[in-house]
């Protein structure tokens, strides 16, 4: 195995503030909650004071929202949206670089993923939904189809700026306006967001960030003057939310978690495979609504496979998130940490077969090494219940059929990935798969033009291309 | 020449392809728009209710598999076989609705050519609400829509036929299967239809028709692991919350429409849309 040097990024660029505070109606303002301390999970120091809303906090957001949308917002032409929501699409690319290293120190990702994935999917985000803006009508929904109002979002810690942009970036362009909760743990980069759309002029009001922890998301989704809520989180959180939302009249989209079967055929190029089942679990910690946590293999294979799995796996650097050389960064919460470390022990209990990178681990910080399970089978709490780490369970199949059956065993239904060389197989398995995207013969693909989101538990309604559009539509 | 004694007809449950009664064994009269008795109804139980669920599940892979232009065929079908009917359920429609014969004719006539607009949508929805996605990297991206799977519909309770058939040709013309529960007070042509619908080549478990106390009925419907999405059309208002609630804990889709939707103009795509999953796949491009 190669030696590397360390090649850290520095922190300096990442311009952290002592403190932070929330956004509200076109300025920064001193929230009346319980300030939070947000932790780098990498060391578990302090990175900042975050002011945090109360429920009068979230009342004034909510109102701030609604003037914005009275006088201003619904009132524009979509021609002259666009032009904002550019800007701001322009300006998330002229700060890259300090916002990749802000969300790897908050959140614990590696800066290699922030850089390469988070922050340029998040500016294509905003300017895919630009073009939308003054385009609605010819998106299928009518000839002039209306925004819903207050948009009420509540964003997980896992791509804690992108899900902001999935968020905000439609919700704009059809016409609404937004208060955003970003998660307790990682609320920096959609601050620095709110910076941006502050420095692009947008409307006092048309965005409203407010940090705090579930009972702020629970005040907004609850809000008498909100009409859409939009959440992605856990299925359990989105039950809570859905059940809330009963007898009302708020249009509600949820992304909610997923276990979700990476498939591989004997006659799938096995050194591709593994590249794609590592990206599939390790990708973000695991800490992935659409992770392939779940591996099937075809039985002929399963041997083979499993060895260039565990030789792939024992070649990740785990370790600081800001090193460029690292694969696999920090577990973004002690909680988180204690979740998998529960899930993992009862993977072993229950008889599955362990195996774990014997890679370093730093003294500090929430780590955990790559894990995989063999010797898996369905009714494991692993092969069930969605670990949000850096844990794989390997399963084994025999027939198509029977990978199906294994792969849609599941009341989740978020995603799917199959392995084979043959065209007319991918097909027939993504037809089967119940499931809300299937990648073939690659893995945790994203665009702004290509609708995501879930079957059955994993949620309902879609994120990007057009289809992403209802969501924000009164349709 | 004598007068003959008609044969009265025993309204049943429409589970699976076949007429039970209900399991319970219990019946409710119906009567027309004054009062006047027509005929006992099934009254349908949970039992039943779980009977027909099971049955939806059964069908739906059959039915989403088959190609939409079989099932545009099978639609056109009902209309076809529903025209051959009219009279018999002008006739209904008039006693259950209390309206003239001429209002009953003009909402049997909508809801053959319902089934005639529904049927010719089978095979565009793909098309209109499908996608070819302009990824940013070396992939085919497309998205096509998919059915969610077995929908539980409370039917309108005014519009006996042309509101029934509004509410289930959506569902199932994409390829979902469907438990619905019908008008409580107006259920006969719903009945009728199921007999429509059996000589229809719409296979059995597709549709599953339930008549009985909606009140009754819809939690455990609303409730059901096995059901994927549900219709509050025809839910009592006092209800509507509480089943929305049930629902959320397997996370359905909920379409809460209420009575009072004009079923005389021709519909939209939403009831389509309301029931469907759009499924987005991705291949790596190369050689």
């Amino acid at each position: 195995m190669w030696e590397y040097a360390p090649a850290p990024e520095s922190r300096d660029i990442a311009n952290l503030k002592p403190n932070y505070r929330m956004f509200v109606d076109g300025k920064f303002v001193e929230g009346t909650g319980e300030p939070l301390k947000t932790i780098n999970p990498a060391t578990e120091e302090v990175l900042a004071e975050v002011s945090t809303a109360s429920a009068s906090d979230v009342d004034n957001a909510v109102k701030a929202a609604r003037r914005a949308y009275d006088r201003v917002w619904s009132k524009m032409p979509g021609s002259e949206r666009a032009k904002y929501i550019y800007r701001i699409a322009r300006q998330i690319q002229e700060r890259a670089r300090e916002l990749a290293v802000l969300e790897s120190l908050d959140n614990g990702k590696p800066i290699k993923e922030s850089r390469d994935v988070d922050v340029p999917t998040a500016a294509a985000h905003f300017f895919y939904h630009a073009g939308w803006a003054d385009k609605l009508s010819y998106a299928g929904y009518g000839p002039d189809p209306k925004p819903l109002g207050v948009a009420g979002q509540v964003i997980p810690w896992n791509f804690p700026l992108l899900m902001a942009a999935w968020k905000i970036a439609p919700a704009l362009a059809c016409g609404n306006t937004v208060v955003l909760k970003p998660a307790e743990t990682t609320p920096l980069t959609a601050l620095v967001l709110a910076d941006i759309i502050q420095q692009c002029d947008l409307p006092p009001g048309v965005v409203n960030i407010i940090p705090g922890a579930g009972d702020v998301g629970a005040a907004l989704v609850e809000h008498g003057d909100v009409n859409k809520v939009a959440f992605t989180g856990s299925t359990e959180v989105g039950k809570i939310i859905q059940r809330q939302l009963a007898g009302s009249s708020k249009k509600l989209t949820l992304e909610l978690g997923g276990k979700a079967a990476n498939i591989v055929f004997d006659d799938a190029p096995l050194d591709q495979a593994v590249e794609g089942i590592v990206n599939g679990i390790f990708f973000n910690q695991g800490h992935v609504c659409c992770a392939g946590s779940r591996l099937l293999v075809q039985e002929s294979v399963a041997d083979e496979l499993l060895e260039k799995l565990h030789v792939r796996v024992s070649t990740l650097r785990v370790g600081d998130p800001l090193d460029k050389n690292t694969d696999v960064g920090a577990i973004n919460s002690r909680e988180q940490l204690t979740k998998i470390k529960e899930l993992t022990e009862s993977g072993e209990a229950e008889g599955a077969q362990r195996w774990t990178s014997s890679c370093p681990l730093p003294d500090k910080g929430f780590f955990f090494a790559p894990t995989v399970f063999s010797n898996v089978s369905q009714a494991m709490r692993i092969a069930r219940e969605e670990i949000f780490g850096p844990v794989l369970s390997v399963l084994t199949f025999r027939t198509p059929d029977e990978a199906v059956a294994k792969a849609n065993n599941t009341p989740y239904g978020l995603s799917a990935g199959v392995w084979t060389e043959k065209g007319s197989r991918i097909l027939w398995m993504a037809q089967r798969m119940r499931a809300g995207v299937v990648w073939s013969n690659t893995f945790n693909r994203f665009d702004p033009a290509a609708p995501f989101g879930g079957y059955q538990e994993s949620g309902f309604g879609r994120e990007g291309g057009r289809t992403g559009l209802e969501a924000y539509l009164d349709v | 020449m004598s007068d003959r004694v008609s044969v009265a007809k025993t309204y049943k449950l429409y589970i699976g392809g076949a007429f039970p009664r209900s399991e319970s064994g219990r019946s409710y009269p119906v009567t027309d728009s004054k009062g006047g008795f027509l005929a006992n109804a099934a009254q349908g139980s949970r039992k039943d209710a779980r009977d027909a669920v099971s049955a939806a599940r059964k069908a739906f892979p059959g039915w989403s598999g088959a190609t939409a232009y079989n099932r545009g065929q099978v639609l056109y079908r009902v209309a076809e076989v529903l025209e051959g009917r009219r009279e018999q359920f002008i006739t209904e429609v008039a006693a259950s609705e209390g309206v003239p014969l001429k209002k009953a004719q003009s909402l049997v006539d909508s809801a053959i050519d319902r089934w005639v607009w529904y049927a010719g949508w089978t095979d565009k929805i793909a098309a209109v609400l499908g996608s070819s996605n302009p990824v940013a990297g070396p992939y085919f991206s497309f998205s096509t829509p998919e059915p969610t799977g077995v929908v539980a519909v409370l039917a309108p309770q005014q519009s006996s036929l042309l509101g029934l058939v509004s509410v289930i040709a959506p569902v199932i013309a994409s390829g979902n299967t469907c438990v619905v529960i019908t008008s409580q007070e107006r259920p006969l042509p719903a009945i009728t239809l199921s007999e429509v619908l059996a000589t229809s080549d719409v296979p059995g478990g597709v549709v599953n028709i339930i008549t009985g106390r909606t009140a009754e009925i819809a939690p455990w419907l609303a409730s059901h692991g096995d059901v994927n999405a549900l219709d509050l059309t025809g839910a009592p208002e006092s209800l509507r919350a509480d089943l929305e609630r049930s629902a959320a804990g397997t996370v359905k889709r909920v379409l809460r429409n209420k009575t009072g939707e004009d079923f005389t103009v021709t519909p939209d795509l939403s009831r389509i849309r309301a029931y469907l999953e759009t499924k987005t796949v991705w291949h790596p491009m190369g050689v």
